[in-house]
């Protein structure tokens, strides 16, 4: 286990979209599934949105259309690890390749106001936090951002962003789910110390339910 | 009292972890060639073998060409990038002795639709895949969830998976359907409902009288949309009709099977358990329903007004008008005032018999319209595909001018060569119109098989008959 100090805070300019239901499609394309990588996800983020063409895996940023109008292309919001976006962030496909995008573009939280719920456990196995606010605190901070940069302070013990001085809010995620971001645990090592139990359980099924081994 | 989702989750509970989640034991794993590389490279690294092998049933899908026609193998995909997924599929089952319906098998075909059908899904199961549709197999009474990479991993070690349990929620459909209404139309129309959040954080049982009157694969349908309502979980408790099912696709043994058919039959919702919420619709009033925008709760009757930004209130506003230009709706009403260019029958969500069976019926000795570039069927594996042939299906749809072809997911998502080109209009009877996801800027219109069928032979929207 190792315990990681800068985990606990993330702080910086909050980049932000402004739609509800940003899919797993959009966060990233189809196409870049057909890597077997776990990394190297970042220039395919958002890539319809990020680009004017269409985009294959393996060419390369500098030789793709860019679209200049969006967000993430831009500075400072083009080095920002805080997104705010609205409702149902990351609905549709399993594909951690969407967390995987998000972490590898340098996104350490995303704020919304509900998630996919495979999207949401997927974050936590990759370090990527994800905020869930009430609506009307993202319509207020949608507010602050489009008027000016803003900077956020996230603070991961205390559960807490820090707008201002004065101006905070707090947001909830499971104590468990909150360690895994610091310390970088590992599920398959977590469970494997339950072996006994799984086998035990496992031998009380194959004679309480032989159909389920049945051809094996 | 507990529900069948409270059962499903203590007959498979293991243990309770310090950090509150609890293990689950799996007892099937489907893998595909997309969400299983990274899962299969974690698990080498730490030296790991698959818990029990046995648990585990792969089959490429995503990737593979669907023009392949016979004696085709992995190193004969064009598309440099798609072959080496599927060639590092072959290889890790290989590596590891998992059991795999290759892309050279006459058995091979889209992960949810060759599990229940080779009778590898039982009911009472637990059921993960690295892929949000693995709800489909819940039509047959199973605990079915879709799960991710790393998950896939921990399940590949550990034979269970770490979880937090869901809340419960009941969806009652009840009476009957006019004709040419089927289970797509009412699912969408549950989506356009409850909306895409509507079942965050549910597990969703669907009951009412036309569950029970309804076949195992239009369960299916509607179990495998269960996700585009946001829930992970979606289920039907066993019946008659799901044992006759099972009892035809098994490779169980008579007295093993009639074990299982008892407890099978007793694997129901307690009368008076309690969910957290429940909906009940009447499909009596159903209309065949089509998707206008560029989520699945974007949905219309078809023969209703497309919402506009004047219809809609100040939170809609934003997403009508997004949708409305991504899907090129300008001054069109009607569904029936757009033309469409391809037309796409096949997925998980509708590419079983029962699917073909009914879009036949619409196409039989009609061609399809002039507007019409590309009119595909995509069986759903290679034993939908034997029997289509078997009924003669095939021809129907050659002689109407559609383009018969061989399994895998298709032009349900832009992975594989079937693909819309920019600005395409596609009646599609796949799960998912987000934007780019036929292929980029396509545009999707979801709908059931005999409206896909439909618009084949018309060329736009209209009355099914
Ligand atoms: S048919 Fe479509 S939704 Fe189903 S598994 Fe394949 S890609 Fe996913």
């Amino acid at each position: 286990m190792t315990s990681n100090s800068e985990g606990l805070i993330i702080d910086g300019v909050v980049s932000y979209i402004d739609r509800d239901n940003i899919d797993t499609d959009q966060i990233i394309p189809t196409e870049y599934l057909k890597s077997i990588k776990k990394f190297g996800y970042e220039d395919y983020l958002f890539d319809g949105w990020r680009y004017k063409d269409d985009g294959k895996l393996g060419v390369k940023k500098e030789d793709r259309h860019i679209n200049q109008d969006f967000i993430l292309n831009n500075k400072p919001y083009s080095e920002s690890k805080i997104l705010l976006v609205r409702d149902n962030f990351g609905c549709g496909s399993s594909r951690e390749h969407a967390v995987w995008a998000l972490r590898d573009f340098g996104i350490k939280a995303v704020i919304a106001s509900s998630f996919g719920d495979i999207f949401y456990n997927n974050c936590f196995k990759n370090s990527v936090l994800p905020v869930k606010l009430k609506k009307n605190e993202i319509e207020e901070l949608f507010g602050l951002v489009k008027k000016d940069i803003v900077e956020l302070s996230l603070d991961l013990q205390q559960r807490t962003i820090y707008i201002d001085d004065k101006h905070k809010l707090n947001f909830k995620v499971d104590d468990h789910l909150i360690d895994r971001i610091i310390y970088g645990l590992d599920d398959v090592d977590v469970s494997l110390k339950e072996k006994e139990k799984i086998l035990n359980f496992e031998k009380n099924r194959m004679s309480s339910k032989p159909w389920i081994y049945a051809n094996e | 009292m507990k529900t069948l989702y409270d059962k499903l989750w203590e007959e498979h509970h293991v243990t309770q972890l310090d950090s509150g989640e609890s293990l689950l034991y799996i007892d099937r794993h489907y893998l595909h060639e997309v969400t299983s590389p990274q899962a299969f490279e974690g698990l080498a690294k730490k030296h790991l073998k698959p818990w029990r092998l046995g648990a585990n049933i792969a089959t490429p899908d995503h990737n593979v060409p669907t023009t392949r026609g016979n004696d085709f193998n992995s190193n004969q995909i064009k598309d440099e990038i798609s072959k080496i997924q599927v060639v590092e599929l072959d290889k890790n089952c290989n590596t590891f002795g998992i059991k795999q319906f290759d892309i050279k098998s006459s058995k091979q075909g889209i992960v949810h639709v060759i599990g229940p059908e080779l009778g590898y899904t039982l009911p009472g199961m637990t059921i993960v895949c690295g892929d949000s549709h693995t709800s489909t197999h819940g039509a047959l009474g199973c605990l079915a969830m879709g799960i991710g990479t790393s998950e896939v991993e921990h399940v590949l070690a550990t034979q269970c998976l770490k979880v937090s349990k869901l809340k419960n929620m009941l969806v009652r459909f009840e009476g009957t359907p006019v004709e040419n209404v089927s289970s797509k139309d009412i699912v969408l129309y549950f989506i356009g409902l409850i909306g895409t959040a509507g079942g965050t954080g549910y597990a969703i049982e669907f009951s009412g009288s036309y569950i029970k009157d309804i076949s195992v694969e239009s369960r299916m349908t509607i179990c495998n949309m269960a996700i585009e309502a946001g829930a992970k979980v979606g289920l039907i408790a066993p019946d008659k009709t799901t044992i006759n099912y099972v009892k035809e696709k098994s490779f169980l043994d008579k007295k093993t099977f009639e074990k299982a058919e008892n407890y099978w039959l007793n694997l129901k919702t307690d009368d008076g358990a309690k969910f957290d919420n429940e909906v009940v619709i009447d499909v009596s009033k159903i209309k065949p329903q089509v998707t206008w925008g560029t989520s699945p709760e974007m949905v219309v009757n078809y023969d209703d007004e497309i919402p506009t930004v004047f219809s809609a209130n100040d939170d809609n506003k934003r997403s009508i008008e997004l949708a409305r230009n991504y899907m090129g709706i300008q001054n069109e009403s009607k569904l029936s005032d757009l033309t469409f260019d391809k037309v796409f029958i096949g997925s998980c969500t509708n590419s079983r018999i029962e699917d073909l069976r009914q879009a036949a019926k619409v196409v039989k000795g009609k061609t399809i319209a002039d507007n019409i570039i590309e009119a595909i069927v995509v069986p759903g594996s290679g034993m939908v595909k034997e029997q289509a042939e078997i009924e003669g299906l095939d021809e129907v749809f050659k002689e109407a001018g559609f383009i018969w072809r061989d399994p895998g997911c298709s032009m349900c998502l832009g992975m594989n060569p079937d693909q819309l080109k920019p600005y395409e209009r596609c009646a599609s009877t796949s799960n998912r119109n987000f934007e780019g996801r036929q292929g980029y800027l396509g545009r999707t219109h979801l709908m059931s098989p005999l409206m896909a069928a439909y618009i084949a032979i018309n060329g736009t929207v209209g009355e099914p008959s």
